[in-house]
Formats: C-alpha cells, sequence, structure tokens
C-alpha cells in the first residue's frame, strides 16, 4: 500500500529576496569590493571628470546654435557651431542637386524607407512581395526619379549628386550587389570543380588582400583603360562597381564561415534524397548556413557604410566630401566649424552603424543563432 | 574518413581476384561537370585577353608608354618625410622604396600601439568593476561605428591643424613639446661604445634562455620551481643596463629648443603622421577590444574552475590555463585586424603622409601616367603583404591547433 502525504499546514513563509534595487549593496559588489576594484573606479571617475565637462561644455553649452554666419561662430571659448551644420542641411543631404528639384530626392528616400522599414518588421506580411519592391521596383524607379529625363523629369546628372543620397546610394547598392554574388563566391570556394574553387579563391584573395582606396583609383583611372575605345563610364556607376567587387569578397567569406558550420550530414540527407546541386543549397543548405552568417554578414554591411566615405578620393562627394567642401565656404569658416562638421558626420555614420548592428543583434537573438547544435 | 578497417579494428576482407572494382566509367555528371568547367576557364580567358586587347588600344591611342622602365628614371619630386635617404635626385624605384618603408613604419608603430589599447579596452570591458566595464564598452561601441577617414580627418583638420604655434605649444614631460609643427620629442645620439650594450643584450637573451632551460630540467629533477619569470626578467635588464652604464652612459639626448619661431634640435614628429598613427591605433585598437573580448570568453568557465579545484592560483591559472586556450581563439581574427591596419594605412592619402599609395597614386601618377603599372605595384605590395601574413599565419595556427584525435 502506499502512503500518502498531504501537507496540512502553511509552511513558514520565507525571508523576502533583497530588494530589485539595493544602491548600497550594489555599490559594494560593483564598485568597491576589494583595493584593485575600487582603484579601478577612482581611475574611471577621473577620466570621466577629465573628459566629459570639456565635451559638454564644447557639444552643448558653448556651442552656437543659430547664426546667419561665421560671424556667430568667431570668438574665444566658442564650442561647436551647429549654426554651420543647420545652414547647410539642405546640402548634406541633397548635395549639389538642383534646389527646385529636391523634392526628388526626398521621395527617394521616402520610397527607400517605405521598401526598408517594412522588410526590417518581422510580423509584417507580404515578404517576398517587399522584397521584389526592394531588388527589382525600387532601383528602377530610383534610377528614373533621380537621373530624370522621362515624364518631363529634367535630366540632373550624378555629378550633381550628393550628400547623405550618394552615401546611401553606394552603401545600399553595395550592400544588394554583393550578398547574391558573395553567395555564389562562397560556394563556388567549396565546389569540387577545381577549376571554379581555384577560381573563386583567386578572385575573394586578390580583392580581400588589397585596400579600397587601390580599388577605387583602379576603377577611376584603370577601367576607362580596361573598355574599349569610346566607351565611357559613369564616375559613381565606376566607384560602384569596385565597391560591389570589393565587398563581394567579404561577403562571400562571411558566407563560407556559415556554409562550414553545417554538419556534412546536411548535404548526405539532401543527397539521400535525391535532390541536385542547387534544390540542396537553394532548399537545405543556404537556408541554414544565411542565418548562421548574419552575424558576418551585418558586419560586412557596416564596414562598406563606413567605407563609403573613401569615395571622396576619387572626387564623389558624398556625405563627407558635401560637409568638407563647405569649410571653404568663406560665410562660414571659422576655427569651430571643421571641428562642428566631421563631428556631425561622424554622428551620422554613428547614427547608422550603430542601429543596423543593433537591429543585427535583434534578428539573431530571433532566429535564435545563439544557440549551438 | 576513417575506413571501415579503422572503425572495426578488423583487417578488411580480402577481395577474391575475379571480382576486381569496377573500372572508373565516364558518367553524365563527370561530363557535366568537366563541361561547365572548361567554360568558366574559357570565359574567364576570353574577358581577360578582351580586357589586353582593350587596354593596348587604349594605351597605343593616347600614347602611354608600358613597362616599368620608368622605374630606373629620375623622380624628380620631394617627399616629405623619409626613413632612408631620398632626393628629388633619386629614382622612381627609391620613391617606392619610401613609400613603403613608410607604410610598413605606421603599420608597425599602428599595430604595437592598437595591441597595447586594445588588450586594455578588452579587459577593461570583462572587468568586474560596472564603471570600468562600462567605459570600455562605450569606447568599442563609439569608435568602432565611425569611418576611420572622418576619424583621420577629424585628428588632421580639426585637431592637430589648430594646435597653437611653436611658441604657445603643450609643454609635455620630458621636454616634450606638442604644437601646429607636430609633436617633438628628445632625440637620442649614439656616442662610441654603444656596440657594447648592443652586444650585452644579445648575450642577455642568449643567456635568459639557456637559464630557462636549466631551471626547466631543474625542477623536473627536483620538484622545485624557481622564480623564473623574475630571475629571466633580471637577466634581461640587467646585464645591458649594468654594461650601459660601465661604458659611461653612451647615449647623449637632442632637446628640442624653441629658436625664434620654432624648434631645433630633437625628434619633430610631422602632425600628418601623428595623425595618422593615433587614427589607426585608436580605431583598430576597438576591434582588438572585441577579439580579446571574445578569446577570453571563449575559454569555458569550467576551465577556470577545474584549475582552481586543482589547486592553482588566480596568477597560474591565468598563465597556464586560460591565457594558452584563449591565445588560440584570439590569433585567427587578430592577424586579420592587423592586416586591417595595414591596409587602412593607405589612408594616408587623405592626411598627407607620404605612404606608398599616396607617393604612387598622387605624385608618381600625375608624374608618369602609366596608371596600369602604377596600380599594379600598389596592389602588388599589399596582396604580397597579405600572402605572406596568411602563410605565417597558417604555420602558427598549425602549431597551436588542437590535436584532435
Amino acid at each position: 500500500m502506499a502512503r500518502h502525504f498531504v501537507r496540512s499546514e502553511v509552511l513558514a513563509a520565507r525571508p523576502a529576496p533583497r530588494r530589485p534595487f539595493d544602491p548600497i549593496g550594489w555599490l559594494s559588489t560593483n564598485l568597491f569590493s576589494s583595493p584593485l576594484n575600487i582603484a579601478a573606479t577612482v581611475l574611471s571617475v577621473a577620466l570621466i571628470a577629465k573628459l566629459l565637462p570639456p565635451a559638454l561644455d564644447w557639444a552643448i553649452f558653448d556651442a552656437v546654435w543659430v547664426g546667419s554666419s561665421r560671424e556667430a561662430c568667431v570668438g574665444p571659448g566658442v564650442g561647436a557651431c551647429w549654426a554651420f551644420v543647420w545652414a547647410k542641411i539642405g546640402q548634406f543631404i541633397h548635395g549639389h542637386y538642383p534646389v527646385g528639384e529636391r523634392w526628388r530626392v526626398d521621395l527617394f528616400f521616402v520610397l527607400f524607407a517605405a521598401g526598408l522599414i517594412p522588410m526590417a518588421i518581422p510580423r509584417v506580411p507580404f515578404k517576398r512581395l517587399n522584397a521584389v519592391y526592394l531588388i527589382l521596383a525600387l532601383p528602377l524607379v530610383s534610377l528614373l526619379l533621380l537621373y530624370g529625363g522621362v515624364f518631363g523629369l529634367r535630366v540632373v546628372p550624378t555629378s550633381q549628386w550628393g550628400g547623405l543620397l550618394v552615401t546611401i546610394i553606394v552603401a545600399a547598392v553595395g550592400i544588394a550587389t554583393s550578398i547574391p554574388l558573395g553567395i555564389l563566391l562562397a560556394l563556388g570556394r567549396r565546389s569540387k570543380m577545381p577549376v571554379i574553387r581555384m577560381l573563386s579563391i583567386a578572385f575573394i584573395e586578390f580583392w580581400r588582400g588589397i585596400p579600397l582606396i587601390t580599388v577605387l583609383f583602379m576603377s577611376s583611372v584603370m577601367l576607362p583603360l580596361f573598355l574599349p575605345p569610346g566607351v565611357d563610364f559613369d564616375k559613381l556607376l565606376r566607384a560602384l562597381i569596385g565597391i560591389a567587387l570589393y565587398a563581394s569578397a567579404y561577403m562571400a567569406e562571411a558566407v563560407r564561415g556559415g556554409l562550414q558550420s553545417l554538419p556534412r550530414g546536411q548535404y548526405e540527407a539532401a543527397g539521400s534524397l535525391g535532390l541536385g546541386y542547387w534544390p540542396t543549397m537553394r532548399k537545405v543548405i543556404l537556408p541554414q548556413a544565411l542565418r548562421v552568417s548574419i552575424p558576418g554578414i551585418v558586419n560586412t554591411a557596416i564596414a562598406l557604410l563606413k567605407d563609403t566615405s573613401l569615395v571622396i578620393v576619387i572626387g564623389l562627394f558624398d556625405l563627407l566630401g558635401i560637409i568638407q567642401s563647405n569649410f571653404a565656404d568663406s560665410n562660414w569658416a571659422s576655427p569651430a566649424t571643421p571641428a562642428t562638421g566631421y563631428i556631425f558626420a561622424a554622428l551620422v555614420y554613428w547614427v547608422m552603424a550603430f542601429a543596423v548592428s543593433r537591429y543585427s543583434l535583434f534578428l539573431e537573438r530571433r532566429l535564435d543563432v545563439g544557440r549551438r547544435h | 574518413m576513417t575506413s571501415v578497417a579503422e572503425l572495426t579494428g578488423r583487417e578488411p576482407v580480402k577481395r577474391p581476384p575475379e571480382s576486381r572494382p569496377p573500372r572508373a566509367r565516364v558518367t553524365g555528371d563527370a561530363i557535366r561537370a568537366l563541361l561547365i568547367q572548361l567554360i568558366a576557364a574559357g570565359a574567364v580567358i576570353a574577358l581577360l585577353v578582351w580586357l589586353g586587347v582593350n587596354t593596348a588600344t587604349n594605351l597605343r591611342r593616347q600614347g602611354i608608354a608600358s613597362g616599368f622602365d620608368f622605374l630606373g628614371e629620375r623622380a624628380g619630386f620631394r617627399i616629405s618625410q623619409t626613413l632612408i635617404p631620398y632626393t628629388p635626385d633619386s629614382t622612381f624605384f627609391q620613391a617606392f622604396l619610401v613609400g613603403l618603408t613608410n607604410t610598413l613604419f605606421v603599420a608597425a608603430l599602428g599595430i604595437l600601439f592598437a595591441t597595447i589599447i586594445g588588450f586594455a579596452v578588452g579587459i577593461a570591458r570583462l572587468s568586474r568593476n560596472w564603471l570600468l566595464a562600462r567605459l570600455g564598452t562605450l569606447y568599442v561601441e563609439l569608435i568602432r561605428n565611425i569611418p576611420l577617414l572622418v576619424f583621420l580627418l577629424f585628428l588632421y583638420k580639426a585637431v592637430l591643424a589648430f594646435l597653437p604655434g611653436p611658441r604657445q605649444g603643450y609643454e609635455l614631460p620630458l621636454g616634450a613639446n606638442l604644437n601646429i609643427r607636430g609633436l617633438f620629442v628628445p632625440r637620442p645620439i649614439a656616442e662610441p661604445g654603444l656596440m657594447m650594450t648592443a652586444i650585452a643584450v644579445l648575450v642577455a637573451i642568449v643567456a635568459a634562455i639557456l637559464f630557462y632551460g636549466w631551471a626547466d630540467r631543474w625542477r623536473r629533477e627536483t620538484g622545485r620551481q624557481l622564480p623564473v619569470g623574475w630571475i629571466a626578467a633580471a637577466i634581461l635588464l640587467g646585464i645591458p643596463a649594468l654594461v650601459f652604464y660601465a661604458t659611461g652612459s653612451p647615449v647623449a639626448f637632442s632637446y628640442p629648443t624653441l629658436q625664434g619661431l620654432n624648434f631645433t634640435g630633437g625628434l619633430d614628429i610631422y602632425p600628418e603622421f601623428l595623425a595618422l598613427l593615433i587614427g589607426l591605433s585608436v580605431y583598430t585598437a576597438s576591434f582588438i577590444a572585441e577579439v580579446v573580448r571574445g578569446g577570453i570568453l571563449a575559454v569555458s568557465r569550467g576551465q577556470r574552475e577545474a584549475a582552481s579545484a586543482l589547486g592553482l592560483r588566480p596568477g597560474t591559472t591565468m598563465r597556464l590555463v586560460i591565457v594558452p586556450q584563449a591565445v588560440r581563439v584570439i590569433i585567427p581574427p587578430m592577424t586579420n585586424q592587423y592586416l586591417n591596419l595595414t591596409k587602412n594605412s593607405s589612408l594616408a592619402v587623405a592626411v598627407g603622409y607620404p605612404d606608398l599609395v599616396s607617393v604612387f597614386s598622387q605624385t608618381v601618377l600625375s608624374l608618369t601616367g602609366q596608371a596600369i603599372e602604377v596600380v599594379a605595384i600598389m596592389m602588388g605590395v599589399y596582396l604580397a603583404l597579405s600572402i605572406l601574413t596568411s602563410v605565417l599565419m597558417n604555420w602558427f595556427n598549425a602549431r597551436v591547433a588542437l590535436v584532435e584525435r
């Protein structure tokens, strides 16, 4: 006979857990637990006390917020000249795009955001349609919209494009073309066919071995020599080609990492189901490998976003280029102007890069990449 | 691949001679693979030939010379900073060497500083001290999300360009001075007799190695452990120091002194170099910090616990258990960062430091017009560097890799 135990009285209450926020306890464990720890705290506080007040003074308290010319920003003890940024913000965004036509650039930003934001939110449906819009419709529409020449739109040559517009275009086109190219290269590098493998390795290692600056120089001075006489390329397009090829080699390495992490059993299972090479890749291998590669792909994308600033060395006016060119404006030239301009540029790049990296963390957690099999 | 024999531990059954394996037959798949490869190879070759023919035509039309003969000609331009003797009368090849040494110099120093800062920040991020860890995180997240070029231009054109003139420069310890002309530091001057100290350094290194071997044998025989690290350090520092003083300290310093409107004497570190070095070091350090942090975190907790269960002290645990395992994880991405730093040093072109790319892509290109040769030389150098690094890397990796069964 089994004996049953039924509790008849209530257990005594246990002591309450520590308060959710216990300042003294927290301080003593996190800041003052040992002599070394105390030293670290003192050092940190000293560092903050040394750096933070001047930085705040410069950026906020001593900064010039309003003004219409350099007069406002000249003088002793003047910090950042935000009035300069405010006065030039239109140019920073649109570059030398004709002022009357700036709505076209704004419309492009709206169309771009309308495609990107729903794509980035997992809950929004119609992902396939959204992707078609982003990859096929948007580039075509944007080209017509920005370049013009149809529907009575004035032609605006790419030499007048600039500012944030060029930064976004170079980054977006670079990322969008380098991912598929990178996947093909990564597959090629793991191919069983020696010629394909060798060609892929040579391509990847070549582009990874040289600095982006030389790539840009090559695309600006050598590409015209490579093409049949008379064929000339747009300068922006030349930079785009160089950047896309360069980035695809890095994408390939990011994807290769994902491919290598898959156990062989996946290939064998697909093979035993009778799937050929491409169906195996498309339905079995790539969905898993790309998921693992997300951190690498996003890192490459962020690096690419930052590297777009290098196009100034071949004379394109991206965000950094247009800001720099405005330092020469005699109406605004002051000792505070360059620092303000560069800090503003840094802030814009920082916000974009940081947002992308946070989004990738969110995506990783959602797809549960952290779990290792 | 393990064969059946290895798995079962039995000799494979010998096939009777009549059932020889069938001869390899050419299957449809094999033919298809061959065809694909032929087409790919053909396409690449056709593309290269097409590009070559176009280039040849273009060069002929524009009357541009080709070949590397120009390397032997007189360069005829100045270079502001050189490590090796160079005048405008030198050849283009010597200009190339100047650019190359300048690149390697800034890269080597950058690697040194980036590693030091990176380790400090990476370890700070792992600190139990909340404030210090946050500061480390702030550094990493702030720096690595800003383009290096923006950072360099900010340093060069917004900070160093607005330093006070030599008369009002910032006085730094040891007689150094920071002003708009650059950072002036005392320059050591070798005097006769320094050779003895150099020899003493070599002797000390040999002695330290011999001592290390002897201490190891002694430990195995007697089981007693000497403070090897301290004694080795004492040998390495002590012998050269003794010789240095015994020979009468044969190093003099030339201090920068203000004469009229500028400093004379000392060593002037130009703002261009300073901006590039600071930029490269601080930027790359933010990536190295993450590499270091990742490497230390990759060593599982159990390792530390096992070490302390064996009675190892924290310092010993770090040295014998954690670091050797972390290094294995850290080295490959670290090399990658070193390579990135070297490639990023080409941004020198933006701040006017005469590295390989700025000497070649700007001056030499405009003087000779030989775009293909100039770009080929630049790319060749960086490719050679990166191939050399990956060869070294693979060799090192093979040495430290886990020996797996």
